[in-house]
This record gives C-alpha cells, structure tokens and sequence, in this order.
C-alpha cells in the first residue's frame, strides 16, 4: 500500500514540476504555425526549397519566404494561408508532372536484355539501358519511389505513368529521371505529347511504333504558335496551349487528352 | 614469394588468360574504318576532314577540341565516306568519321623523330599532344593532361603500369613481352618530361616471363622492375602507388598529390613509339577471349575496327552469347551490339556465354564486413548500399562514396549477392550530377 501512495505522491510532484516548467519557462510559439502547417500537404517534399513543411512555415512567419512557393498547396488553402499572414493572395497555377513517352513493353523494342538492379540511373550506366529509343521511358521505377505523393504508377509493362489527380508538382521525379523525359506542365493544360524524342521518323520508327512521326498534322489543326516542332517531335507550347480537339487528328495518337 | 608487394584488400577471381600464349596478330587491311571522333575523356575531337577526302594512313582526321581533349588519325589510306555517328560502348550515340580503305595502306609523312632521353621536354610533350596519346588502360584520359602537372604539384616518381590485374585480358603481357623497347622508349620520354630520375615498372607476378624480360631490358635506363603479388586490384593506380612507394593517394586526391604519375605500358609504348617512329595512335594490342571465342588471342588493331569484325577475325563463335564486354569481366562495359568500333581504350573484348552468366537475387545484408575487408579503397559498401538504397545520397557523401575506385571488389565477395559496386556507381553518378548542378547555380547567385 505504501509503495503505490509514494508513487502517487512522486507522480503528482513531477506534473506539477512539468505543468510549472512548461508555463514559466515554454518557448512562445507563433499561434498560426500550426495553422499554417495544417494548410501544407504535409509530405515534406522540398519543393519549395525549405527542409520540409515545418522550415518553410518558420521561413513564411519570418518574412523569409512567400506562400506561393509550395507546389502542392491548393488555391483554397493558398488563399487562406495568405489571408493568416495577412499578405495579398498570388495568382497560384497548379501544375502537374507528364511522363512524355508511351513506349510501354508492348509497342518500344529492346536492344538488349536488362537484367541489373531495378532502378533507372543504374540502367543507363550500363549501355545506355535496355531500350532501343535513348529517350523512352525504361519503366524501372526511379520516380515512383521518389514521389512523395504515390501519385506515380509503374504499369505491368514497364511504363511511368503519373496520375494528375494524386500529382502536386513537387519537382522530385522530373529531376531524378535519367532520361529527362518528365515534365512539369500547367494542370489546366488539355493535351500533351507523349513522346520525348527528336530523331528521324526512320530511326523512331525502327525502335519504337508508339512515336510521335513528325507528321505536323497537329499544327496544322491547332492555331498558330500552339504547337512546335523539335526535330521530328510536336512539342505543345504551355504558354498558349492547343484545344483538346488536336488529339483527335494525330494518326498514331501519341497526343493525349489530360483526365 | 614472401616479399611481394602489394596493397590493403582485393580478391583473387579467378585468372582466365587464356590468349597468354598467343602473340600478337596483325589482321588484314578492311574495307572500312568507323573511326569514332571522342575516344577520350574530355569534349570529342573536331573533325578536320571532309565528306570526299582523301586521307593517308596517320593523317590528321579530326583536331582537339579545348585542353582535355585529343586528335584522331586515320587507321588506312582511303577516301572520307561519311561524316555521321556510331553507336558507343555506353550505348550513346558518338560523332564518327567513316573511311573507306583504298587497300594500299599508304603511310603519311612520319612526324620528325624525337630522342626520348635528349629532346627538349616541351617538344616531348608537345609530340604526346599532337600523337593523340591517352590512357589505353581503359581510363582515356588524355596523357598530355596527364603529363603536364600543375608547378605547385612537383613529381618525383614515375610508375608504369604493367599489372594487367584483370581476369582474361592479355593485351599488356604480350605487349610487354613483344615490344619492350617501345615501353622503354616511352618510359623515357615521360621521365623527360617530368624530369623525374625515379621511374618504377609494376609488374603482377603471374607474369614471370614479362618480370624477366624486363628486368634484363630495363636495366641499363636504370628503371627498377618489381614483381607484385597476385590480386584484383593491383593494377588500380591508387593501390599500385601503395604499393610500390608506400604513399597513400589522400581521399579525392590524384597520384600528383603524392608525387607520383601513372602511366600504362600500353600508353608508354605509344609514347615510345610516337616518340621514336613519329607514328600517332591509331592502333592498338585487344584481347579478343571468352569461352564462346573459337580462337581467343591478342590483335593489334587499328581504331574504327567494329567488335563484329575483331570478333569473325578470332575465328567467330561456338557457342551461344549471352553478353559482350567492352573491357575485363570485373570493370568492363556491358555493350548492347556487335557494331561498335574498337577505340583507343579498349583493352579487350569479353564474350560470355549463356552458362557462364549466373543471375542472383540479392538478399538482405547479414553483416558478415566482407566487402569492408575486401574493399582497397578501405571504404563500408555494406553501410554505404543501404543509405544508397534509401536515397540518403548526402549521408553516402559523407561516407566518402566518392572514393570508390568502382573494382566490384565488394560485390564479388558478397555472399548475399548484394549489388554493392552498382548502388555505389549510381551515388556517385547522383553526387556528380548534384555537384555540376550547384557549380552552375553559383555564379547566378
């Protein structure tokens, strides 16, 4: 019986000892960080070049940063983040990323047979990855597991495939791909090309059957300015985006419609 | 036996040289050459001949291109074909210059020839320059780059490289067996150059009659031969420095650091004999092996010579292939095509057949510090994959990932079949990519 009653008493002392501590000597904390930090997704990407969610609420509060900086913050929540800092609201395009190839297994040819360790930087080290087309999407899954978000799925034949409503547009996986063929393009954007290559209709033609064959058959469709040409490659221009319409006319249909 | 020397770690896979015993062939003049314009570390060559030319055999077909960089020669005498590009041993796509051999093989004007041991060293250096001379060890790096030290760096000690400490290549020990003199001779001039009188020869103990020879040649230049104990990596530059003078490359350093420059008997005896015969770079000894090789031996051939080539000249194939390599089983290049030409760094062409290419799954780490004993860089590979494999690529800085010499040392001997050289290539790719990326945000800034 005593031994509970000298606990008690121990237990009681020490609350009281914290509930004093926390009062007298507690740091003062901003009362809107916490609100801040509930309007953030959370995911501590780095997208908007702080060490995470928590850094880039302290940078805000401190007058460091602005809080348009966050890619993934919705125009909801942007707009009440600036009404808390008592700052005007920004314009905030939310942008998203497209994987430019759709050179699944079905459709791209192998050169040769890959069979080293599953991630994409190791397979271009080794001449040059699998694929045929140095620009097709290897489908090792390197951006996958970068994204913050899960918003990247590997397909069952091997193709990197972002899903626009799960994308906040962090960067992340633009930035790890080893082929360069990820974009960060405006989410309000209705068509994208899915083809990253440049060459010769002969030369894209011999490794893959999905390519975009420079036939300009979209630019004709589309308004002037809308679509350009790299090479042998229709390239959307974001800044003035074509209608939806121009993915009808492509006849290898390597334009696609946003979901 | 006891008193070998030789460096902290390596493994011993097994020795495979088989083409040991084959001197070194000199195949027949083909129709055409795809001679590649970047055969170097550094910007690739700029073409100086035109669609239509017509070339002599060593003549200048392509000019360097900035300070790390090198020329390219013609192989033959013919007619420029086509200026296009070839498919490389990374699998990338490499400016080229095709010629068309007439078939007569006749040889441009030789430059003027040069004494190793008494020209001026500027003109020495210049001669390596003009040649196109870069490490044929597998490394291309432009030798004059090499040679040419920067004054607050003095060199005391020159080391050549006769190891050959990678399984199936045979190219060096034939070279050194065939022409001593040329190896000598470059030797010299490099000494020259550096103005070093210390000049070192490492040579692997498995090649006794290469140790002999040498030894009875390189006697009166007053070059010391020393026999190194049997193990992968010997011929490594920052273990072969160890273990001929005990200096230790500090981390990130390069052997100037501590006195010493490398040099590949392979390279010295281009050296020698651009040297001593003014003839350029544009041949060079391969070992042609692998089990499925129906005759595995040793060429001297001339740059542009596609593998397919290099491959029916060795008597074709016997068996099914599974795998090309550009290079020795342990660091080569697995190359995705039979069309890709023969450059001044390629030591050898490794075929592998279906029973010899064994894949494993790898499993979890079981701490047993194998590849930490194995490891010659003395680096942790065990730690170092794991922070790899969850993208700690800054943790794996820290961890000096950047001193991976990439032998495979570690994955050789792991028992769990971790890929451990291949995470660590792939950090180092990511820290090199980051590093170029913070070096161009600096001067916004």
């Amino acid at each position: 019986m005593i031994h509970v009653l000298i606990l008690t008493v121990i237990g009681v002392l020490l609350a009281l000892a914290i509930g004093l501590v926390a009062k007298y000597f507690g740091a003062e904390q901003d009362p809107r960080s916490d609100q801040l930090l509930e309007l953030l997704p959370g995911a501590n990407c780095g997208g908007c070049g702080f060490a995470g969610c928590a850094d880039y609420v302290k940078a805000m509060l401190e007058g460091r940063a602005k809080p348009g900086c966050c890619p993934g913050m919705s125009a909801a929540s942007l707009a009440k983040a600036s009404s808390i800092l008592g700052v005007e609201a920004e314009e905030h395009e939310r942008k998203v990323a497209v994987v430019c190839c759709r050179g699944d297994e079905s459709v791209a040819v192998n050169r040769a047979f890959y069979n080293g360790v599953t991630d994409c930087v190791n397979a271009v080290m080794v001449a040059n990855g699998g694929k045929a087309c140095t620009f097709g999407c290897l489908g090792l899954g390197t951006c996958a597991r970068v994204c913050p978000f899960g918003a990247i799925e590997i397909t069952d034949k091997h193709l990197a495939v972002v899903h626009p409503e799960l994308c906040r547009g962090c960067n992340k996986c633009v930035e790890v791909c080893p082929r360069h063929i990820i974009k960060l393009v405006p989410a309000k954007a209705s068509v994208h090309v899915l083809c990253s290559s440049p060459e010769s209709f002969k030369i894209k033609k011999g490794v893959c059957s999905a390519a975009c064959i420079g036939c300009h058959k979209c630019a004709k469709a589309a308004k002037e300015g809308q679509i350009t040409f790299n090479g042998f490659l229709a390239c959307i221009n974001y800044a003035n985006p074509p209608e939806a319409e121009v993915a009808d006319v492509c006849p290898v249909h390597v334009i696609k419609k946003s979901e | 036996m006891f008193n070998q020397l030789h460096f902290y770690g390596g493994v011993h896979p097994a020795e495979g040289k088989v083409a040991h015993a084959s001197p070194i062939a000199t195949p027949p003049i083909l129709e055409s050459y795809t001679v590649p314009c970047a055969q170097h570390i550094g910007a690739p060559a700029q073409p100086v001949v035109q669609k239509g030319d017509k070339v002599l055999k060593g003549q200048l077909l392509a000019k360097p291109n900035g300070f790390v960089s090198a020329p390219v020669h013609s192989p033959t005498s013919g007619e420029v074909v086509e200026l296009t590009t070839c498919l490389g041993p990374m699998g990338n796509q490499i400016p080229a210059i095709i010629i068309k051999s007439d078939g007569e093989d006749k040889v441009a004007e030789p430059m003027p020839l040069l004494d190793p041991a008494n020209s001026a060293p500027d003109e020495l250096k210049q001669r390596v320059g003009d040649a196109g001379i870069v490490g044929m060890g597998g490394a291309s790096f432009p030798t004059l780059v090499k040679l040419s030290p920067p004054p607050n760096k003095p060199i005391d000690t020159l080391i050549l490289n006769g190891v050959e400490c990678e399984p199936c290549l045979t190219a060096d020990h034939r070279l050194m067996l065939e022409n001593p003199d040329a190896i000598l001779a470059g030797a010299r001039a490099c000494a020259t150059i550096l103005g070093v009188k210390k000049v070192m020869l490492g040579i692997e103990a498995n090649k006794p009659d290469a140790v002999a020879l040498m030894t009875e040649r390189a006697a009166k230049f007053d070059i010391e031969v020393h026999q190194l104990k049997v193990r992968y990596p010997q011929g490594a530059e920052k273990q072969l420095i160890y273990a001929l003078t005990g200096r230790v490359v500090p981390s990130g350093g390069l052997p100037m650091d501590v006195k010493c420059v490398v040099q590949n008997v392979g390279t010295a005896a281009a050296i020698g004999e651009a040297v001593t015969l003014g003839k350029p770079l544009y041949e060079r000894v391969t070992t042609v092996t692998g089990t499925p090789v129906v005759n595995p031996g040793n060429w001297r051939f001339r740059v542009g010579t596609f593998y397919r080539e290099a491959i029916r000249l060795s008597g074709g194939v016997k068996d099914d292939v599974r795998k090309i390599i550009s290079g020795g089983p342990m660091m080569g290049l697995s190359v995705c095509s039979l069309d890709i030409p023969v450059m001044k760094n390629t030591s050898g062409i490794l075929l592998l057949s279906e029973s010899e290419i064994v894949q494993y799954e790898p499993h979890p780490c079981i701490r047993c510090g194998r590849c930490n004993d194995n490891c010659p860089m003395g680096m942790m590979p065990g730690i170092l994959s794991e922070q790899i494999e969850n993208m700690r690529y800054d943790l794996a800085e820290e961890w000096h990932v950047m001193d991976c010499i990439e032998c495979g040392c570690c994955s050789f001997g792991c028992p769990a079949h971790r890929p451990l050289v291949q995470h660590m290539k792939r950090a180092k790719a990511v820290v090199v990519a980051k590093r170029k990326a913070a070096a161009a945000k600096k001067p916004k800034a």
